[in-house]
């Protein structure tokens, strides 16, 4: 494999880990905490969607992101060719 | 039955399980010792990990921590979940592809330097051998309870059994042993959570309960609880009570942390590729957020569960009778962990909260609240007989609660024997060593190591309580900053990590026993723990994401200073960040 497409392999590793990050970050530290009081206005049985965020959401987020990132590197890794 | 028989039925039961994997899973070479040959099935290994990260604190104590706090404990929630999400991106499947047996292992090659490695080994050590404290008093309590011996004669059956799995089978008995404890805990967990979620909602799975109406009020289960709390004069449930930016800090650290617990890292060594690395890391947070997702349903319907019992007739009734108290109370009572005191004399319960008493404390000349002590550590172990549930549940319990930190401790001490053995012994003492040779350190390692816990369990520093903030705080502010750049940054050298390492370390135990005293010793803390003395207001607890941060800022200054890696350092990270030729690497 060329140095070139290493580069390009990798980069869009990255890409695709920032991506994750952002809404890593948004749905614990955003929706959860500093942003709950946006949310202030959706309810939800008896509490409201920040809360819900913070005990449920950001949890089942968290489990789709990594599930969605390794089926992403598994077609990557087949793109370029460097799977095992 | 007597409910002690049923205990000892399941218990035992459970532990001849663990012993009949230890002796099918035996292990015959370092590989079988360090990383069970790396041929774990990655959703096994999902469900191991689980086990392995799942302690004491996550099984008996995290539903108390949310129930007594409400929204501002779901740090640990968020915290203890999402730092999955960075072992699964960041560093799991980069190390795997590395195909070394310890974490130090990593740190020691990519930095060229015996040095680093000995700083690894010696965070590693540090941070390991506090954590297995916390899990070693965690199962001789579960054990007094349940099985009415001494937390002394608890202690030695639990290291007996765990000597026999840890030493005999190493990594391989232990991943085998972990599935089996996921399965135990789990069941043990969710059963009574889904009891009293039908109880109190109707509906069967807790984690819509929590969110459903209360079938007695007829209104929302969290605005009952919320309703009834202000009354009796403490915070509401569902609000932010605390600092918002220490609650995102504190989460920060915990994520940051918990994907740089080397016990958790080494787990990820054990699957056949690097493509099964990430699957696993996401099947290890899907068998842990099977409990975390239920935790906090069993936190708010056990708070209002315990206010219900105590006011019979709803708050604004006759609190509950001193002689009507219902059986578990007298059990718990008999442990010291919950305590009743008839302040006023009249024979009546009052539980309330004295800062901040209601209109009827004075009017009706209560005199303190009743309930004086109530460890939270009891609502998850008590939940069973609070919703009044059969003894084998019970039983379960008690089986559950010895498997979570049973299978964590195991953890533990494999990643603090592999360190000796391999890091410290193999790498850097005696290089020449054969393979038979380092098999018998690693197994000599392990009894030393279950030895020492043992120790400490028997007589615990007074301290376990911080211990768990300080482990987390060094994992953060020492490894994974250390990994990470060692992954992410072909250019950093030796003396920039080794830099970043010392002043991550540096500041955040610094910062801990400033607030805490030196090595906790209460009196020794240079300033009084409170919110006015803090640095910018910063905890001592979610101190760990700003080590993490120092950690990098010095690593990236010196290395400007010292110049870039070697080049052939360079190419083994370029190799490191492909998955193709992991199996060549196995062998080094």
């Amino acid at each position: 494999m060329s140095d070139k497409s290493t580069d390009a392999y990798w980069k869009a590793n990255i890409r695709i880990i920032t991506i994750s990050m952002v809404i890593w970050a948004l749905v614990s530290f955003g929706f959860g905490i500093v942003l709950r009081p946006l949310l202030s206005g959706i309810p939800i049985g008896g509490t409201d969607l920040g809360f819900w965020f913070a005990q449920q959401g950001s949890i089942l987020t968290f489990i789709v992101l990594i599930f969605y990132y390794t089926w992403y590197m598994n077609k990557l890794d087949k793109e370029f060719g460097v799977e095992e | 039955m007597d409910q002690f028989v049923i205990n000892l039925i399941f218990v035992g039961a459970s532990f001849a399980l663990y012993i009949g994997i230890a002796i099918w899973a035996r292990a015959g070479s370092t590989s079988d010792f360090y990383a069970a040959s790396r041929g774990v099935n990655p959703i096994v290994n999902g469900a191991a990990t689980a086990a392995d990260w799942m302690s004491a604190a996550s099984f008996i104590s995290m539903a108390g921590l949310i129930a007594f706090v409400g929204y501002g404990n779901s740090t640990f929630l968020m915290g203890w979940t999402g730092g999955y999400v960075l072992l699964a991106m960041l560093l799991a499947p980069y190390l795997r592809k590395f195909g070394r047996f310890t974490v130090p292992d990593f740190i020691g090659d990519r930095f060229y330097s015996q040095t680093a490695r000995l700083v690894a080994v010696i965070a590693l050590l540090v941070m390991s051998i506090t954590y297995v404290i916390g899990q070693m008093t965690g199962a001789g309590v579960a054990f007094s309870r349940f099985l009415e011996v001494t937390n002394t004669t608890g202690l030695f059956i639990a290291s007996g059994v765990v000597f026999i799995y840890a030493v005999l089978g190493g990594m391989k008995g232990i991943t085998y042993t972990q599935l089996a404890q996921y399965v135990v805990l789990i069941i043990a967990y969710t059963i009574p959570a889904v009891f009293i979620s039908l109880q109190l909602t109707g509906n069967p799975l807790p984690q819509l309960g929590l969110f459903s109406t209360h079938t007695a009020s007829g209104q929302p289960l969290l605005t009952t609880l919320n309703e009834v709390l202000v009354e009796l004069g403490f915070n509401d449930y569902t609000g932010n009570h605390g600092s918002t930016f220490n609650m995102v800090l504190f989460t920060l650290s915990l994520m940051i942390g918990t994907a740089g617990l080397p016990h958790v890292i080494i787990r990820f060594f054990t699957v056949p590729k690097v493509a099964d690395a990430r699957k696993s890391a996401g099947w290890a947070l899907v068998f842990i957020a099977l409990l975390y997702t239920v935790a906090p349903a069993v936190g708010a319907m056990a708070r209002l569960n315990i206010i219900t019992t105590l006011y019979p007739d709803g708050v604004a009734g006759e609190p509950l009778a001193f002689d009507a108290k219902p059986d578990w109370m007298l059990n718990w009572e008999r442990t010291g962990l919950l305590r009743f005191e008839d302040k006023n004399g009249d024979g009546l319960i009052q539980y309330y909260n004295e800062a901040r008493p209601p209109a009827r404390a004075v009017e009706e000349g209560w005199e303190g609240n009743e309930m004086v002590t109530f460890n939270q550590d009891i609502l998850v172990l008590a939940n069973p007989e609070i919703a009044q549930l059969p003894g084998w549940v019970i039983g379960l319990i008690a089986a559950g609660g010895l498997a979570a930190a049973l299978s964590t401790a195991a953890g533990l001490l494999l990643a603090i024997s592999s360190a000796i053995s391999h890091d410290l012994i193999k790498s850097m003492i005696n290089p020449g060593i054969s393979e038979k040779g380092e098999l018998l350190a690693a197994r000599i390692s392990m009894g030393f190591a279950i030895a020492l816990a043992t120790y400490l369990g028997l007589n615990p520093p007074g301290f376990a309580a911080q211990v768990v903030a300080l482990a987390f705080g060094l994992a953060a502010s020492s490894l994974f900053p250390a990994i990470m750049m060692g992954i992410f940054s072909k250019k950093m050298n030796s003396t920039g990590a080794i830099a970043g390492m010392i002043v991550g370390l540096g500041s955040t135990v610094l910062y801990i026993f400033t607030y805490l005293g030196w090595f906790f010793i209460p009196g020794t803390n240079m300033l009084a723990n409170t919110p006015d003395n803090w640095l910018f207001g910063i905890s001592p607890l979610s101190f760990g994401a700003v080590g993490a941060a120092l950690n990098f800022a010095a690593a990236y200054i010196v290395n400007k200073m010292t110049g870039d890696a070697p080049a052939e350092i360079q190419e083994l990270v370029e190799s490191i960040r492909v998955p193709k030729g992991a199996g060549a690497a196995v062998d080094h």
